[in-house]
């Protein structure tokens, strides 16, 4: 479990380029690091929801990126808040 | 050519047959479930941010937990995604996109408006989102406040409270909820102390 | 993708309505989830996507997942678009 305050790197991982997934995980994201706001609660695995699978239940937090952080051009201090899973956040 | 590929109202029809057939989804069903979606509208939405504004308790349960604050004004929220509330003031203010596809607070806005459901509106809300503001809907965001998208990526929905505007001092929450429109719930106006324009920008009867 | 945002109202039409009823439908008698709905939706070849229209999209993906589960055979639904 992660805290509200840690700073956590979404995974650089790229799973639709090897084969038919689904994932919550927006692209422009990857790689990137950011703040853990809160913790939103426990959701089945929409990665396996997709496909009718059984889905694990997976903690979900809400996470802040610097604007900056993503593109360049952008004003530094906006925001991004996005809604990630645990299985895609690590510590950096 | 595949099953798939047939033409949209024919595979409609052939799927309402087979399920009806099937006893799975009749027809008085699907009219009944059109008529309940037909009747959440940005109005549910429009009353909430009106007690807010004028009862800090109400508020308070609005930000804590967005789906208990609907339920508190009857509108019903089994069954459906949880629902969050984000706050805009003189410091963040916070626009609503889904780029993933187009996740939406139906249950308190009803259907989403067409543009919401854009690649043009959820490409520009993530990269430019001052400049679409500013070219489409006239909404300046002043350098500031910081601007905070929220891209609703996953399993809640998120719906603004925004500010409330100068000039409404006095106001019932009747008056007040008259003024707030669907874009003030998405971030992408901002209420006016005058009564609301024609046109709330959501999807109406055909 | 840059292009202007249309932010005019749009009528739903009729089809729209009963594809939209449909997925809630079928949501709650768990034959297809929203996650199923939006894999669906991804799958749809590039050209076709950008041809169809959103609930077009909806629809043809709620037909691929009621196959995929089972719920409906291809037989089925070949007689039923060759009846409809």
């Amino acid at each position: 479990m992660f805290a509200p305050g840690e700073t956590v790197r979404v995974k650089d991982a790229w799973p639709e380029a090897t084969g038919p997934v689904h994932i919550r995980t927006p692209h422009y994201v990857r790689g990137v690091t950011g703040e853990i706001v809160r913790h939103l609660g426990d959701f089945p695995n929409p990665e396996d929801l997709a496909f009718a699978r059984p889905a694990e239940t997976r903690p979900l937090y809400h996470v802040r990126f610097r604007k900056g952080a993503v593109w360049p051009e952008a004003k530094p201090d906006d925001e991004l808040l996005i809604e990630i899973f645990e299985h895609w956040l690590e510590r950096p | 050519m595949t099953i798939l590929e047939a033409d949209s109202d024919q595979l409609l029809a052939a799927v309402r047959a087979l399920l009806e057939r099937k006893g799975i989804v009749t027809s008085p069903e699907v009219h009944a479930q059109i008529a309940s979606t037909d009747a959440a509208s940005p109005g549910q939405g429009a009353r909430m941010v009106a007690k807010a504004w004028v009862d800090p308790d109400y508020r308070g349960l609005l930000l804590e937990d967005g789906t208990r604050a609907a339920e508190a004004l009857g509108i019903r929220m089994r069954g459906l995604p949880p629902l969050g509330v984000l706050e805009n003031g003189l410091e963040v203010h916070h626009l609503v996109v889904c780029t993933l596809c187009s996740c939406y607070p139906r249950a308190v806005l009803g259907y989403p408006p067409f543009w919401y459901k854009s690649a043009a509106y959820r490409a520009r809300a993530i990269r430019d989102p001052r400049e679409l503001l500013a070219s489409e809907w006239k909404t300046v965001i002043p350098d500031t406040v910081k601007l905070r998208v929220v891209d609703s990526t996953a399993d809640y929905r998120w719906m603004v409270l925004p500010r409330r505007p100068d000039g409404t001092e006095g106001w019932d929450e009747e008056q007040l909820a008259a003024i707030v429109r669907v874009g003030d719930m998405i971030g992408v106006t901002v209420p006016e102390a005058q009564p609301a324009a024609v046109g709330t920008g959501s999807e109406t009867r055909s | 993708m840059c292009e202007p945002v249309d932010t005019e109202p749009h009528s739903l039409t009729d089809f729209d309505r009963e594809v939209d009823a449909l997925r809630q439908l079928l949501s709650a008698r768990d034959l297809m989830s929203v996650d199923e709905l939006r894999r669906g939706i991804e799958a749809i070849p590039e050209a076709d996507y950008h041809r169809l229209g959103y609930y077009q999209r909806w629809i043809r993906s709620i037909a691929d997942n009621l196959l995929r589960r089972g719920v409906i055979t291809e037989a089925e639904l070949r007689a039923a678009l060759e009846a409809g």
